[in-house]
């Protein structure tokens, strides 16, 4: 009967109800999409290996560093291989934003092993190490590009001055859906080829050095090593896990990333306030029909249980509703600001927090007109008027 | 009608122990009053009232009288000042909240004015409610509301939202609900008073019946000169007091 009276109550008012399940759907849709931005945000930094560290030079990271630090990198006890990796920052086609992609000059031979979550046909990798003009683009990439192995890619070079061609020798795969595969590596050797001839001062750096370690819990200490290595050199490095690196980046935008986590709890806030206001009313037009269950005996628990329950079960339908719809308007933003966000998807966390939100607004917002039926005096009920 | 007496004389029919009858409702020195802000509102003044078993009385007086008051009283939904208030040998006013909610379960019946049926639940429903505070099984429990609702007419209705049914009909629903717990006493608020005169005598007439067919003691509030032709005995109150029935005050 219990559950009988909660449900029924609830399509009293259709309208009232509808209303404000439509605008819980809104709000923990609204809540998953921003909680899904800033996840998407953080996506560099999740797939972050703890096993690779990244040297870099310790002024700041447009300075390079000496290509010959990878032999003493490698020296270093508890290293099992350095790769570098030079940000290129070519223009393919314009400069507009949907056609901006990043690309890296890589070490060719052992990139690909530094990186497990890329996924490589064995015959891809062997041509793309073949050919010294040879590029492995990504999945997302090629996908949004339309590239095909065979194609050439011609980029204008915005920090390596002249036109560079590289011939799409293979596509890698992301192991799940939280690996970024929008980018494009080619070979450092060929980079610094082509430097040798025209700037040779340029020649022989590196923007950074990827380096694998064997055992994470070494980290911080392999990292004091590298950089004492060089301490008091031309070039002094800062050596960090990948997942600090990656944060720094996103510190930048922090302030960003802060507004969008605020008003994704904001809007929790202004749903709170829309159904605490629907459930006061409601407890308020009932106060006689609750003085009316207390005369015949129900406690002011069963009393405080209907309102609360009525709460929760509208709260809890209408985040049902909302979760549910969170997946197909994900998918349709991230079609349109995939360029923006190469992984956008609804975590795991983001629906444990939009059904926590849903369940506790459902209790917040029931909580005083329950307390409030639950205590009303029988003869001051009986009297109310809704 | 009779006057009102303090002692109001046994029905026909009422037990006796040992050539004294012990009253269902036993109100002795009962004072009640209300704080409107600083000010503290006498509502009823030292009430002395005995209601043998089996009576059917009704209780009259102007607005603002005390007799809605006296009657919650009795019912246990208000708790008074000062005084004793045994219902069948139970002073009700020592129950604490929780103890006093399952006494009410269990001894009253209440008939409202405006019938105070719950609109989400048919006529089933509403009589059935008081019955799930029962260790009654589902199948008993149908076979005392299919009865209940047999004895009021409502057969037919048994399926029926409030929305659906008259005034009088969901008049009878509530009396349904009142009796289907077989409780002591069965209280009614003006339970005419949102009546027309044939659907009002309809409800008096099912009230006759549980006073004298099921021996059921009925203690009604009524403004209603005609609800109270209905009743064995009439007390009248006026400024929280019984008085005689030309308005003498009793002694």
């Amino acid at each position: 009967m219990y559950f009988k009276l909660v449900f029924k109550n609830i399509f009293r008012h259709r309208l009232r109800s509808l209303l404000t399940i439509v605008g819980l759907v809104v709000a923990i849709l609204a809540f998953g999409l921003l909680q899904t931005v800033v996840h998407a945000w953080y996506a560099g930094a999740d797939m972050a290996s703890t096993t690779r560290l990244i040297t870099r030079n310790a002024t700041s990271l447009v300075f390079p560093i000496p290509i010959y630090y990878r032999e003493r990198i490698k020296a270093v006890d508890g290293v099992k291989a350095v790769a570098v990796s030079n940000w290129f920052g070519g223009i393919y086609k314009d400069q507009s934003f949907g056609n901006f992609f990043p690309q890296f000059a890589v070490d060719h031979d052992i990139w690909f092993d530094l990186y497990p979550e890329f996924r490589t046909r064995p015959d891809e990798l062997l041509a793309w190490k073949k050919d010294r003009s040879g590029a492995m683009v990504g999945r997302q990439l090629a996908d949004q590009h339309g590239f095909k192995v065979g194609d050439v890619i011609a980029l204008k070079g915005a920090i390596f001055p002249g036109t560079w061609e590289f011939t799409v020798r293979g596509i890698f795969e992301p192991r799940d859906d939280t690996t970024i595969t929008r980018q494009m590596y080619f070979h450092w050797d060929y980079l610094n080829e082509r430097m040798k001839q025209l700037f040779p001062k340029r020649a022989e750096y590196a923007g950074l050095f990827i380096v694998q370690i064997a055992d994470p819990g070494r980290a911080a200490e392999i990292s004091r090593t590298i950089d004492r290595e060089f301490k008091n050199s031309l070039a002094e490095t800062l050596t960090e896990t990948e997942k600090a690196f990656q944060l720094g980046f996103v510190a930048q935008t922090e302030t960003i990333v802060m507004a969008v986590r605020i008003v994704s709890f904001v809007v929790i806030v202004i749903i709170f306030a829309v159904v605490a206001n629907t459930m006061a009313m409601t407890a308020r037009e009932r106060m006689a029909e609750y003085a009316t269950l207390k005369a015949l005996g129900f406690g002011p628990g069963f009393v405080a249980g209907l309102i609360g329950g009525e709460s929760v079960m509208i709260t809890v339908l209408g985040g049902l509703l909302g979760i549910l719809a969170t997946f197909p308007v994900a998918a349709v933003f991230k079609s349109l600001l995939g360029s923006m966000f190469p992984v956008f998807q609804v975590a795991p966390g983001t629906v444990a927090m939009q059904a926590a939100a849903a369940v506790g607004v459902g209790v917040l917002a029931g909580l005083a007109p329950a307390i409030r039926a639950g205590r009303v005096k029988i003869v001051d009920g009986l009297r109310y008027i809704g | 009608m009779t006057a009102s007496p303090t002692r109001a004389p046994p029905p026909e029919g009422a037990g006796e122990a040992g050539g004294a009858i012990r009253p269902i409702v036993a109100i002795a020195h009962l004072s009640k009053s209300y704080r409107r802000g600083d000010q503290v509102v006498p509502v009823l003044r030292d009430i002395t009232l005995d209601i043998p078993p089996g009576d059917f009385i009704a209780l009259m007086g102007p607005s603002g009288s005390g007799k809605s008051t006296l009657l919650n009283l009795i019912a246990g939904i208000d708790k008074p000042d000062a005084g004793e208030l045994r219902v069948d040998g139970e002073d009700i006013t020592r129950l604490a909240e929780a103890e006093l909610a399952d006494w009410r379960a269990a001894h009253v019946g209440f008939v409202f004015q405006f019938y105070n049926l719950m609109p989400v639940l048919d006529a089933f429903e509403n009589v059935e409610l008081p019955l799930l505070l029962t260790s009654l099984g589902k199948r008993d429990r149908r076979e005392r509301v299919e009865t209940a609702l047999a004895l009021v007419g409502l057969s037919d209705r048994m399926d029926h939202y409030p929305n659906e049914l008259s005034g009088g009909q969901q008049q009878r629903v509530a009396i349904a609900r009142a009796f289907i717990t077989d409780p002591t006493i069965i209280v009614a608020d003006e339970p005419t008073g949102d009546l027309d005169r044939k659907s009002a005598e309809d409800i008096l007439g099912l009230l006759r019946r549980l006073n004298s067919e099921m021996g059921k003691t009925v203690i009604m509030v009524t403004h209603d000169r005609h609800a109270v032709e209905s009743a064995r005995h009439v007390t009248h109150l006026e400024k929280g007091e019984l008085v005689a029935g030309d308005g003498e005050k009793v002694t």
